[in-house]
């Protein structure tokens, strides 16, 4: 009877029907589509048809070599050196641009290092997509245990029993209302070198012996610069979630660990973390997810600069597939970063099953 | 002896709201030094920074930074267009995304599972990694508006709204609190002999106004907040949105009272939006939880 009244395919399809389709052609296609434009050549605007390349576009972004350079030396064998006493060593572009090796046809110098008396030079065919990788990883790797780690102590901080503790819920949860973007070029100010508010703090409380940074202008400390700010912004976010998972967690568990006097520490590590667990997963996954997306902090705050010390997969992504309207490869680099994201939650997922 | 714990009681109070009063204050004070700061004129901001100046209204204070930023830009062309966007594109969504979700929890349809399962599996894809192919996608996409044929959506208001409209999350959230809806209602309708169209519209939609409001929510916060978006896909002054008008204000030298003024006019709104509804807002956020 019941199945009766509700089976009804006119109805039902035409229900889902709008929804279904507006996530198709707008979510679902554009995923596939990344996949097949990422072999091609297809730009936003072009005269020529467009071609199927093959892997061309991911050779173009991930070719990684390590050459092992040999010193020079005089006609005795003997090493030469320049006048700081360092080893010389052939130019890199001299092999990347020999006929005698075409594998490393338009590769550049990324990094070096010594070993012994060689030199090992790490070339790449995009050394700025390398740097854009590294400093993505970095990011995540950083403000994962550092937002998550914060969010929870703001959760624990909160869920005590108060009064007028929603108040400072409130407050702590408020930068996640304002936009990225206008916090990013609100804290651009307090990063100034010259006039900026963190530059004067730091000195007022030091009585002067502070020396100002241009914090987003030293390559040294403009991602740390930009990882803060984005933990400060993001850490009411995570801590709503955690407070969620905190008030799952029975309280007669925790009358049961008074009784036996536990001790908080012991409270903690035996009662609320076991109960945090499912939440400890989403909230990993979610940073990781949000963190591989950085793209406005670096475009309103630094475009990537100074010395591509901030570059990013996205930045990257935008930079080619709509400031140089090579869709390809911006959409190449999409599938890298959609690829690295399923591949870190799963492992994720995996690193914290039930065992 | 009592008299001993009970001070000792008050002090561990007092060092608990110590504590909770310093972090806050680490989260206000840039939006409070926001708001002053868009009071000052540019030489006494930059100065009133090395001292605690920065967070108080003292000195010479007037709207000037106001008006001259209303000058500079078409703030107000652009706070129409965020919230034309965002209105339009919230309502939307909610009127779509229910109806899906109402399809899926109330009627059986064959394939009914499947397409579910596809919306559902939509959440692993970041937007970050279909913005590409996208752009391809909708500057190749016909329309028909009040100047006849055209091709391409580039600099629109529908390239800002249609591909916003339907979202897993926002489906799935429906799903969730229609399925603990009482089933007996639904069926009890349909015996009176009521449409399917009728039974969302005046039995469902009617006893749905927490979900309603929790996807209201995070829908306005992130279409009010877009950037990368219509970063890419507007061009023209005519229907940039709030964030991408910020771009107006970058310069050399930039007039940070200017600035400040603008950016408190596109988020007091919002805090203050906020601060009456929190409750509603960090319920919706802690209901993303749902998604893992």
């Amino acid at each position: 009877m019941a199945s009766k009244l509700t089976q009804s395919n006119r109805a039902g399809w035409s229900f889902a029907l709008p929804g279904f389709a507006l996530i198709s052609a707008f979510i679902i296609l554009p995923f596939f589509f990344a996949f097949g434009l990422s072999l091609t050549n297809q730009r936003l605007i072009s005269p020529n048809p467009t071609e199927f390349v093959g892997f061309d576009n991911y050779r173009d972004l991930l070719g990684l070599a390590v050459i092992t350079l040999e010193p020079e030396r005089d006609a005795a064998g003997q090493v030469l050196r320049d006048e700081d006493g360092e080893i010389e060593y052939p130019r890199v572009r001299t092999l990347t641009r020999s006929d005698d090796f075409p594998q490393y046809r338009g590769m550049r110098e990324w990094f070096r290092w010594q070993s012994g008396e060689d030199a090992r030079v790490v070339v790449a065919s995009d050394v700025v997509f390398m740097k854009a990788l590294t400093n993505t990883l970095v990011f995540v790797l950083v403000v994962a245990p550092a937002q998550g780690g914060l969010a929870l102590c703001l959760a624990l901080l909160i869920n005590q029993r108060l009064r007028g503790i929603n108040i400072f819920r409130t407050i702590y949860f408020m930068p996640v209302v304002v936009s990225i973007v206008v916090v990013s070029l609100l804290w651009r100010f307090i990063y100034d070198g010259s006039d900026g508010l963190l530059n004067n703090m730091l000195a007022g409380l030091t009585f002067g012996f502070f020396q100002p940074v241009d914090w987003l202008g030293n390559p040294d400390t403009a991602l740390g610069s930009i990882i803060a700010m984005s933990v400060w912004q993001g850490v009411g976010f995570h801590m709503v979630i955690w407070l969620s998972g905190l008030q799952t967690i029975s309280p007669t568990l925790y009358e049961a660990a008074e009784i036996e006097g536990a001790s908080k520490w012991q409270t903690f590590r035996y009662v609320t973390w076991p109960g945090l667990r499912n939440t400890a997963v989403l909230v990993l996954i979610v940073i990781t997810m949000q963190g591989f997306a950085l793209f406005a902090q670096i475009d309103v705050m630094t475009k990537g600069g100074p010395l591509d010390s901030t570059q990013t997969i996205v930045f990257q992504a935008v930079e080619r597939g709509y400031g140089r309207q090579d869709i390809s490869g911006g959409s190449t680099i999409s599938v890298i970063l959609f690829l690295i994201v399923l591949t870190i939650s799963f492992v994720q997922r995996w690193l914290t099953r039930e065992k | 002896m009592a008299s001993i714990t009970q001070d000792n009681h008050g002090l561990r109070l007092g060092v608990r709201y110590l504590v909770l009063t310093l972090i806050a204050l680490i989260f206000v004070f840039p939006l409070v030094f926001m708001v002053i700061s868009s009071l000052k004129p540019d030489l006494q901001l930059l100065s009133d920074t090395s001292s605690l100046r920065a967070f108080l209204p003292v000195g010479d204070i007037s709207l000037n930074n106001y008006t001259a930023a209303f000058d500079r830009a078409p703030v107000g062309l652009f706070v129409f267009n965020s919230v034309f966007v965002t209105g339009l594109t919230v309502i939307l969504s909610l009127f779509v995304c229910s109806l899906a979700a109402f399809s899926f929890v109330f009627l059986s349809w064959t394939g009914r599972d499947v397409v579910l399962a596809i919306i559902i599996a939509t959440f692993i894809i970041p937007f970050e990694t279909i913005a590409i192919p996208l752009l391809l996608i909708v500057s190749q996409l016909p329309w028909i508006g009040f100047e006849g044929f055209e091709i391409g959506w580039l600099n629109s208001y529908q390239v800002q709204i249609i591909p916003w409209i339907a979202d897993g999350l926002t489906v799935f959230l429906f799903v969730q609190f229609f399925r603990d809806l009482p089933k007996d209602l639904i069926e009890a309708s349909r015996v009176e002999g009521a449409s399917w169209w009728q039974i969302y519209r005046k039995v469902v939609m009617p006893l749905s106004g927490p979900v309603i409001a929790t996807a209201a929510i995070l829908k306005f916060l992130i279409m009010y907040n877009q950037y990368l978006w219509p970063l890419i896909v507007v061009q023209q002054e005519a229907y940039r949105p709030v964030m991408v008008g910020l771009g107006y204000f970058f310069q050399l030298n930039p007039a940070w009272g200017e600035i400040m003024a603008y950016l408190t006019l596109i988020t007091v709104p919002v805090l203050a939006f906020y601060l009456v509804l929190q409750r509603a807002f960090i319920a919706s956020i802690a209901s993303t939880g749902v998604k893992g």
